[in-house]
């Protein structure tokens, strides 16, 4: 499981969010998948099922670590937990161009982040083109 | 003979608060739809809390409702942002879920939770029209 945080205030949520689609449909789809994290806050069977039967990374856009401190409180210790910010603050050329809108420099941000996901989760990284 | 005082007026403002669902592509409307009203159509009027900060943050996250009227946006019917938002902030004013709104509009969710298309703009505009008709409505009273 691959919990992107729900973040719209800045970019770092987003970046999390396509890296994690990136990882669901293009990487892993065999071993990735993820759920909405406000189904945790309701405590939905099936979300928490998921959450506790499987290996855990969150991916959190700023400091507050709201992914993983929902994930935690269903009683679940997370595998990894990732921030963007620390992903951007190694790649600073790589703006993002707005907070949904990623543009050509986010997308890179994304494409980095995810490819380190991967190799964390032991999924064989297609080289691009 | 009168005397005036100047009193300085805040904009009054509304808080709103999508689900973000990350699983849904009805999800992901409403975070479209939400940054839409908070960025172009009531910049002035609206500001937004991550839903999961009621959890993660603390006493100033969860007087968010109380601080502002809030409007809440769902993706589905499980309505996560409306329930997590009375459990543990307050009751909002009003409350949207999408795939209500889209089934009285006869529209088709978006394909994709990751990406959306030129078509499925026309429907984050829709969506933010309505949260920015509620804002108004709130505005107004």
């Amino acid at each position: 499981m691959v919990m992107p945080c729900s973040g719209i205030g800045k970019a770092y949520g987003e970046i999390g969010r396509q890296a994690t689609y990136a990882l669901m449909d293009d990487l892993c789809p065999d071993r990735v998948t993820t759920t909405c994290l406000a189904k945790l806050m309701i405590g939905d069977p099936d979300a928490v099922d998921l959450i506790k039967n499987n290996e855990v990374i969150t991916v959190d856009g700023c400091a507050h670590d709201c992914a993983r401190k929902n994930v935690e409180s269903t009683g679940k210790k997370v595998d990894r937990a990732v921030r963007v910010i620390s992903a951007f603050k190694q790649h600073r050329d790589l703006k993002p161009a707005g907070v949904l809108d990623l543009g050509e420099p986010g997308y890179k941000l994304v494409k980095i982040l995810a490819q380190d996901l991967a190799q964390g989760i032991d999924c064989p990284v297609r080289k691009e083109d | 003979m009168l005397e005036l005082e100047l009193v300085e007026i805040s904009p009054k403002k509304v808080g709103i608060i999508p689900c973000n669902g990350e699983e849904l592509p009805e999800g992901t409307l409403t975070r479209f739809a939400c940054r839409k009203v908070l960025d172009k159509l009531k910049p002035s009027n609206t500001v937004t809390i991550c839903l999961p900060l009621f959890i993660a943050g603390g006493k100033e996250e969860r007087e968010f409702a109380q601080k502002f009227p809030t409007i809440t946006v769902d993706g589905c019917d499980k309505q996560c942002s409306r329930i997590n938002t009375e459990r543990l902030s307050g009751k909002p004013r009003h409350s949207i879920v999408i795939t209500d709104l889209l089934k009285e509009h006869g529209i088709n969710a978006p394909g994709s939770a990751r990406t959306l298309v030129d078509m499925d703009r026309q429907t984050v505009d829709l969506v933010a029209k309505e949260i920015a008709k509620k804002v108004d409505q709130i505005l107004a009273e």
